[in-house]
């Protein structure tokens, strides 16, 4: 039980846009435990478990299996080697039965057709021997999510997984399937497989993991034992942050609502209820700030608002204005401008040319034209205008935008949501994959729509950002706010991070003098 | 209308059906095959003109059916191995490479044919081989149905013995599955080691294999000899058949007869006053309708579920 049965060691990984995921990672994992792999998003865990599947290859750092050097190339070495991975998105055949599946590949054959009986009986087999409760001969497409995960885990196992590598196995289940998987687990356990963990649910990691490792910004903040730990050492190692940045603005100063959101949920692709009774207000004149771990409904809260996504119950309102029933062009006539999280999908179109992305929200306005017909004059001083205000760098506003940096393609996008003075500016991850100097300059600029009468909905995970930039915060977790404060300077990180691991929770006053 | 009945009420309608059907059903198991692969081939149309002047051609040249058939099979299969690479290797897009396949064709067949026959139109200075018919003992003594199923082209019994081997292949072996599962989730396939490329390229060598007896069967059975052109657009219908009949070989079969149904009953209802585009129509209005009224079911069904999801968990909450 001492010995180590995993080594990777010093680890590093630069990915070809220069990202640094990882930064010579030590980890290791001893024979028969449940080691948890925790941080936050973008942290380099499942960077570092690619780089151990064969996935992507290291730049530098070596594999120890036993003792004993590996080179892993490819998931067909890895599998040879019994480690297993399960991924956090299904590696499924939906018009196939389980049992084909588990065997994809590898099906048992009598007379060069594949022996449909063996197979099932196999299945059967392996599904009994770990406890599982499966009907193999069920079409995958028609079994729930917590289902489909089983069938992952059992096509690892009837390839031989000693080592079993789960990438965040809770995000897609019910409270329930999680109990099930937990108990599954321990099982395994028991028969001797070693299993690696990727979460960052404390609450769960603390009830089935024997050792922790906390990776944060692509470096190990070290491995510890289970039991020295409490839920509040490991949050502070997870979440926080290195350098503070402190952002120049004046006090807010917001007065009527213009933005109200009443009784907001949904439920989201994966059959979850993403965003759960939400109720909020931003007003004109501050920054309301929304923290959270990604995926705890940020993104279908903000596709809700925009009018991205429409089937969900409760009230959006623009300056009283109801927004449910409009499209997105009419909402955003209504007075709201969207900063996407996903640029390179809804910020920008990548193959059309910078002016073209200036003015695609502004046809058939003055400002780009007589009617139905484009003024290349009105265009032009448009474009200009804004490639200078918005510090665009590019040898022509006529540049495609596909040839910009992340942060001059950001900027495009900042430059024509503000072209507008949008009444709600909603800036979804601004600064999410963009430099420096980019960074500050929509941050600045963020400020400047808020002093000019703007409310600005600022959704975030980088705990800097929607600190410093907040004039007020609400913390998700769950698709439900779990905390408020009006001062986003009353709140310390190290308070916020119990919020966002759902360590913590205001009381239902708290929460509603947001709503 | 009585008149109608006459016509559609006779075994020697019948027959011409499974004859019609004949190339829509070969060139639907190409489609089906590329297709299951996640490679929308459009290329099979193309693929079947090429086939159907190299069969004639060889089989003039040597006199030997046996032959010219082969041979425009292999011609079917070689292009759809130009097509795989271009794909596969130079990642390039397949609609683009189909499109031109298809262009290329239809023009380098007719200069073929006026290099060697001095004819634009058709291959009559040819004396090509055609695919003999045979009786089938037994059943050809049946009343009526001996009338429709024998005396058939060897080609016709192929392909329906082709049907049944397809389903066999594409849900009993190894090779089959891998096909299906590349083209639905690569990922999982890649995932547990299986190479990607590897399987659609057989999947596109078996398709280019159906396009050229496809092809081979119009010029060498359906008429006895090329003529410009002569797939007019059966490479397309085989697709639509394919999509109709949801990938499956037998569903496939399925609707490629009904194609040949209307296809020959439009033959045979020149006679009547009603214009023979009208009913050429019919089977692709009946299709776009059938997938139209689907599509919009299922989209309700789908919003549906999720508000039902979502007043249930709010009861839920509120009785908690």
């Amino acid at each position: 039980m001492n010995e180590d049965l995993l080594v990777m060691s010093q680890i590093t990984k630069i990915y070809s846009n220069g990202v640094m995921a990882n930064d010579k990672v030590d980890f290791s994992v001893k024979a028969g435990e449940i080691h948890a792999l925790m941080g936050e998003n973008g942290a380099g865990k499942s960077t570092l478990m690619n780089i151990l599947y064969g996935e992507h290859q290291p730049e530098e750092g070596d594999i120890f299996l036993e003792g004993k050097k590996v080179r892993i190339s490819s998931p067909n070495e890895a599998i040879a080697l019994g480690i297993g991975m399960v991924h956090q998105h299904f590696m499924l055949v939906p018009s196939l039965s389980v049992a084909q599946n588990i065997y994809l590949g590898m099906e048992p054959r009598k007379n060069g057709l594949i022996d449909m009986k063996t197979m099932i009986a196999q299945a059967e087999e392996i599904a009994e021997k770990y406890n599982f409760k499966i009907q193999t001969t069920a079409r995958v497409a028609d079994i729930p999510v917590g289902m489909k995960q089983k069938v992952e885990i059992l096509k690892a196992l009837a390839r031989g997984a000693k080592i079993l590598i789960l990438d965040e196995p809770t995000a897609v289940l019910t409270p329930q399937e999680t109990e099930e998987l937990f108990h599954e687990l321990m099982e395994f356990k028991k028969k001797g497989h070693t299993i690696i963990f990727i979460s960052h649910k404390l609450k769960e990691i603390k009830q089935i993991c024997d050792r922790i490792t906390i990776m944060k910004n692509g470096r190990s903040m070290g491995t510890y034992n289970m039991g020295d730990m409490d839920e509040r050492s490991i949050s502070r190692l997870m979440v926080g942050r290195d350098v503070i940045k402190t952002i120049e603005k004046k006090k807010a100063n917001p007065t009527e609502t213009i933005l109200e959101v009443k009784n907001l949920s949904c439920i989201n692709e994966d059959g979850k209820h993403a965003v759960n009774n939400i109720n909020l207000k931003v007003r004109r004149g501050e920054i309301l700030g929304i923290a959270g771990v990604e995926g705890n409904g940020q993104s279908e809260f903000v596709e809700c608002i925009s009018g991205m996504r429409k089937d969900y119950k409760g009230q959006v309102s623009i300056l009283g204005q109801c927004v449910d029933k409009l499209n997105i062009k009419k909402i955003r006539k209504a007075g709201l401008s969207h900063i996407s999280e996903d640029r390179m999908s809804y910020g920008v179109a990548t193959e059309a040319s910078i002016s073209d992305n200036l003015i695609s929200d502004k046809l058939g306005e003055s400002m780009v034209g007589y009617g139905p017909i484009l003024s290349s004059k009105k265009i032009s001083k448009l474009s200009s205008e804004l490639v200078e205000n918005f510090l665009i760098k590019c040898s022509s506003y006529k540049q495609p935008v596909s040839m910009l940096s992340g942060g001059n393609m950001q900027k495009v996008v900042v430059a024509r949501e503000f072209a507008r003075e949008p009444a709600v500016m909603i800036a979804n991850q601004p600064s999410r994959g963009v430099d420096v100097g980019a960074t500050e300059f929509i941050h600045k600029k963020l400020v400047e729509i808020r002093d000019k009468g703007s409310a600005v909905l600022l959704v975030s995970a980088d705990l800097n950002e929607v600190m410093e930039l907040s004039d007020s915060l609400a913390v998700f977790y769950g698709g439900e706010v779990v905390a408020y404060f009006e001062d986003s300077k009353s709140v310390t990180e190290e308070e916020l991070g119990y919020y966002m691991l759902g360590l913590s929770r205001q009381s239902e006053e708290q929460i509603q003098r947001l709503g | 209308m009585q008149q109608l009945f006459d016509i559609i009420f006779t075994t020697s309608f019948a027959y011409s059906i499974l004859r019609v059907s004949t190339p829509l059903i070969l060139a639907g198991m190409a489609a089906l095959v590329s297709e299951r692969a996640g490679v929308a081939n459009i290329a099979i149309e193309g693929m079947m003109l090429i086939s159907a002047l190299t069969g004639v051609v060889v089989s003039a040249k040597t006199q030997s059916c046996f032959l010219g058939v082969s041979v425009g099979v292999i011609a079917g299969i070689l292009v759809s191995l130009i097509l795989a690479y271009f794909i596969l290797q130079l990642k390039a897009n397949n609609i683009m490479c189909g499109l031109a396949i298809n262009a290329i064709a239809k023009g380098g067949t007719v200069f073929v044919l006026y290099l060697l026959t001095g004819s634009k139109g058709a291959s009559t200075a040819l004396n090509s081989a055609t695919v003999p018919k045979i009786d089938i003992p037994l059943i050809k003594d049946i009343p009526i149905l001996g009338e429709i199923i024998s005396g058939q082209s060897i080609l016709t019994y192929l392909a329906i013995i082709m049907v049944a081997l397809m389903h066999i292949f594409i849900f009993k072996t190894r090779m089959g599955i891998r096909i299906s599962a590349v083209g639905e989730n690569e990922k999982a396939v890649d995932s547990v080691g299986i190479s990607v490329a590897k399987t659609r390229y057989i999947a596109l060598l078996i398709s280019g294999f159906f396009s050229g007896l496809a092809g081979v069967f119009l010029s060498m059975s359906y008429m006895s000899g090329f003529t410009a052109n002569m797939t007019s657009g059966r490479g397309f219908i085989a697709l639509a058949a394919n999509s109709m009949g949801q990938n499956t070989p037998w569903g496939t079969l399925a609707a490629a007869l009904i194609f040949g149904a209307a296809d020959s009953a439009a033959n045979y209802l020149q006679v009547l006053a009603v214009p023979a585009q009208f009913i050429q129509m019919i089977p692709y209005v009946t299709t776009i309708l059938g997938i139209t009224l689907y599509c919009i079911y299922r989209g309700r069904k789908e919003k549906k579920l999720k508000m039902k999801m979502l007043s249930h968990q709010e009861a839920e909450g509120q009785s908690a």
